[in-house]
């Protein structure tokens, strides 16, 4: 009961912090990548709605990233603090591909943070924009990294376990394991998806105050060709990791689904809604479609789906939770689907940036990515369970030997203070958006030439605010 | 005698460390130097010196927790576990100042004085239990079956404290340093002044680490007194003593980049009579690198990506610190 419990608090506590942590870098690679193709455009095009861009979201991508940055620190040591016997059993493989982040992506991303944020009109515009490229490149690495290490916990492949340790044997095997591919390019696209939608809710919001300019027209525009491009390619993709999923786990494909038992040869139904009990061992209230769960997992009207009690109840996963998660970002994704849909509809008329209907649902849509990125994770942290390495070691026997006292205390604290703290980022996140694209945000350097000027003309924070920005704009106009 | 893979993880694994303490020494000393200075503009141009770098500084520390976890699990898993509460507790610290970077700016003018708050409290907590961590880590960890045996508080001693406490003077130096050589004026005054101080104090500091140590710990006491060891101990002190006077001499002679380069020197000199003191144990006072060392696989791979990889983030760093070098002033930040 005792130790029960001490393991109770450090599964809260990463769960936690790692699902306030997954929401910046989330942002963080999807904005670096809006902002390399923002910048790349305006070097091209010379248009500078998209300058006036890049330096809108460059100063919210700031305050977005150095929250990324402290909370994936904690991140880090978390694996140790708390978790001691995972990372003694588990580290000669996540250890190192952890490493390898480091040493691919975030030294990247930190080297040329500095120059993109801070380096306007200290580099030339080439060297800039090769610096906000190597930052988005950086985040997509550091992704490629930490989900290679997150998908061989799921699929633990190209090693062997010797006297209660992991020897890797073989690399490309480890790194290549089976559901990496698709968790890779699953979650790719929902960052970028989940920062389209954030980035289209804030056009929304403007136009919806009638605050109308090319810059916000841009914002909306873009935002809204990435949900409809991306968002099918995104369910295919969805839907290759689950079948991907019903080959290695069958049993979190199960709690998903809800679905207790086979009966006789006939195909398994898909049940839409319900309440998965797990001490009853059914699913209650159930609205089913017949024949479309093996339509969905099996491809086929006939293959059944695995059923949960074909497995011991100490290697079931929480279907209630995993049931539900699993249907919030789902639906999430449908409706992403449909604005992707709708926007095209009123391009096509002509009235994306008029419809009212239409810029309410992108408005409200803004957090649906991120809430879809947690409603997917806990669907597949908490299906690996009772595993932390699946079918090697069982979460339970991963932990440190903390006390009850030691864990609520660190617990609470970390509640306090990332409530606090990132809500307050979070505000300020809000506040400029708010703000809105300023007209020619940067332009005092661009007239002056690819030739570095030596003396940056804004303070060396990504962000200023109390009016300077207007401030320097007025000044602008005086100089030029 | 094929390649002593351990030994060279160790040697990269203290000279990320080295970097890490080097690094963001220097700017978790200036959060710890803003008490001793009011004025808003000068604040302002104190963090630009640091803002455009402090983030890269940072990620040295998460090369380190990286790094050990994959080339060292077991003393991953042992230390991290053993120093819970100082490391929870720096990382809060940690977390503090490092929102401080961006919110101070962003903050209306009523407001910021929370966050120059958050950045001082935040640099003193963290440094103070780096330092903590680091008194608690030469104490010596406990070890049955691979997993932590000791008790929940058993880094806190007198001497773990003191080494908080050590550590917080130690950046404050570096900090000054670093600004000395950055900034100009009267901000550049103040520090001169600062740094003669400061350089004091560190030295009586280190003499009462160096003291209390063999006092307590038998075992290094042994290792540093015992004939062939105390020749290569011995130069250690006489370097210090010759660098405090060198460096005491270029805070008198108003020098802008000597001090800091110095200090950087002091420190090094510091870490390394710490590394001649527990090699080659990584988990003291038992557990060798040899030990604790993950398998020649993992080691190997690891290997290939840190050569390949470092001379590349020294490089751009570099390149980094460049773009952003010279002094910064009032102006840089508002025109």
């Amino acid at each position: 009961m005792f130790n029960l419990q001490a393991l109770d608090l450090a599964r809260m506590q990463f769960a936690f912090t790692v699902s306030f942590h997954i929401l910046f870098p989330a942002i963080t690679v999807g904005l670096a990548g809006y902002l390399a193709v923002l910048e790349g455009l305006w070097l091209k095009t010379r248009n500078d709605t998209y300058r006036d861009l890049y330096h809108f979201w460059s100063k919210i991508f700031a305050v977005n990233f150095g929250m990324g940055v402290v909370s994936g620190i904690v991140m880090a040591y978390q694996f140790g603090t708390n978790w001691s016997r995972f990372s003694d059993f588990a580290g000669p493989v996540t250890g190192t591909l952890l490493t390898y982040e480091v040493l691919t992506a975030f030294f990247l991303e930190a080297g040329f943070l500095g120059v993109m944020l801070f380096g306007w009109g200290r580099v030339g515009r080439r060297l800039h924009f090769f610096s906000t490229v190597m930052v988005s490149l950086g985040t997509l690495i550091s992704t490629f990294w930490i989900l290679a290490s997150n998908s061989w916990m799921q699929t633990p492949n190209g090693f062997e376990v010797v006297n209660g340790q992991v020897i890797p044997t073989d690399w490309l095997a480890v790194i290549f394991n089976p559901s990496l591919p698709y968790r890779l390019v699953h979650m790719s696209i929902a960052a970028f998806v989940a920062t389209a939608f954030f980035v289209g809710s804030s056009a929304a919001w403007h136009l919806l105050r009638g605050r109308d300019n090319p810059a916000i027209r841009t914002m909306l525009s873009m935002a809204m060709w990435m949900a409809l491009i991306v968002m099918p390619i995104q369910i295919m993709v969805g839907d290759m990791h689950g079948l991907n999923t019903l080959e290695h786990q069958p049993a979190k494909i199960a709690a998903i689904e809800g679905h207790w038992q086979n009966r006789g040869n006939e195909p398994t139904p898909l049940i839409l809604f319900g309440w998965p009990d797990m001490k009853a061992e059914k699913t209650g209230y159930t609205v089913e479609i017949p024949y479309l769960g093996s339509l969905i997992l099996t491809h086929s009207l006939e293959k059944q789906v695995p059923a949960l009690k074909s497995f011991a109840p100490e290697d079931r996963p929480n279907s209630t939770i995993v049931f539900w998660s699993f249907r919030v970002m789902a639906g999430l994704g449908m409706l992403m689907l449909f604005t992707g849909l709708w926007s095209l509809w009123l391009r096509k008329r002509g009235t994306l940036y008029q419809c009212r209907p239409f810029l309410y649902l992108a408005m409200f849509m803004g957090p649906s990515g991120l809430i879809a990125i947690l409603a997917g994770w806990l669907t597949t942290e908490i299906g690996r369970q009772p595993w932390v390495v699946y079918g090697l070691l069982r979460t339970a026997d991963a932990s440190s030997n903390h006390s009850v006292a030691q864990m609520s205390l660190t617990l609470v604290l970390f509640v306090v203070v990332y409530f606090a703290l990132f809500g307050t980022g979070f505000g300020y996140m809000m506040r400029l958006v708010r703000k809105g694209p300023k007209t020619n945000e940067g332009a005092e350097i661009s007239h002056a030439g690819p030739v570095q000027q030596r003396t940056p003309a804004r303070p060396l924070s990504a962000i200023d605010d109390n009016g300077e920005g207007d401030h320097r704009l007025s000044l602008n106009k005086k100089g030029n | 005698m094929g390649i002593d893979l351990p030994l060279i993880w160790a040697v990269v694994i203290i000279f990320g460390i080295m970097m890490y303490v080097i690094m963001d020494g220097f700017d978790l000393g200036i959060g710890i130097l803003f008490p001793f200075i009011p004025g808003k503009t000068d604040r302002d141009v104190m963090m630009n010196t640091v803002a455009p770098i402090w983030d890269g500084n940072e990620t040295w520390l998460v090369l380190g927790g990286a790094a050990l976890l994959g080339a060292f699990p077991l003393a991953y898993s042992v230390v991290l576990s053993a120093l819970y509460l100082p490391l929870i507790l720096m990382l809060f610290g940690l977390i503090f100042r490092g929102v401080a970077f961006e919110f101070r700016f962003k903050a209306k003018e009523h407001k910021r004085h929370i966050w120059d708050k958050a950045f001082i409290g935040g640099s003193l907590v963290a440094t103070f239990f780096q330092g903590v961590a680091l008194g608690a880590f030469i104490d010596g960890i406990p070890v049955v079956n691979r997993q932590f045996a000791g008790g929940e508080l058993d880094w806190l001693t007198p001497f773990s404290l003191f080494c908080g406490v050590a550590l917080i003077v130690a950046y404050a130096l570096l900090g000054c340093t670093w600004l000395i050589m950055k900034t100009e004026g009267k901000l550049q005054e103040l520090m001169h002044n600062l740094a003669r101080p400061l350089v004091l104090v560190l030295l009586a500091v280190i003499a009462i680490v160096s003291i209390w140590t063999p006092l307590t710990h038998p075992e290094i006491a042994a290792r540093w007194f015992t004939l062939p060891n105390l020749f290569w101990f011995l130069p250690v002190p006489i370097l210090v003593l010759v660098t405090t006077w060198c460096l005491l001499k270029a805070v008198a002679r108003n020098a802008h980049y000597t001090p800091f380069l110095l200090t950087l020197l002091l420190v090094f000199l510091g870490y390394s009579g710490l590394g001649i003191s527990l090699w080659p144990n990584i988990v003291p006072p038992s557990i060798s690198i040899w030990e604790a060392a993950a398998p020649p696989q993992s080691q190997g791979f690891l290997l290939l990506g840190t050569l390949f990889t470092i001379p590349f983030i020294l490089g751009y760093s570099f390149w980094s610190y460049y773009v952003f070098r010279g002094k910064v002033t009032h102006e840089d930040g508002y025109h």
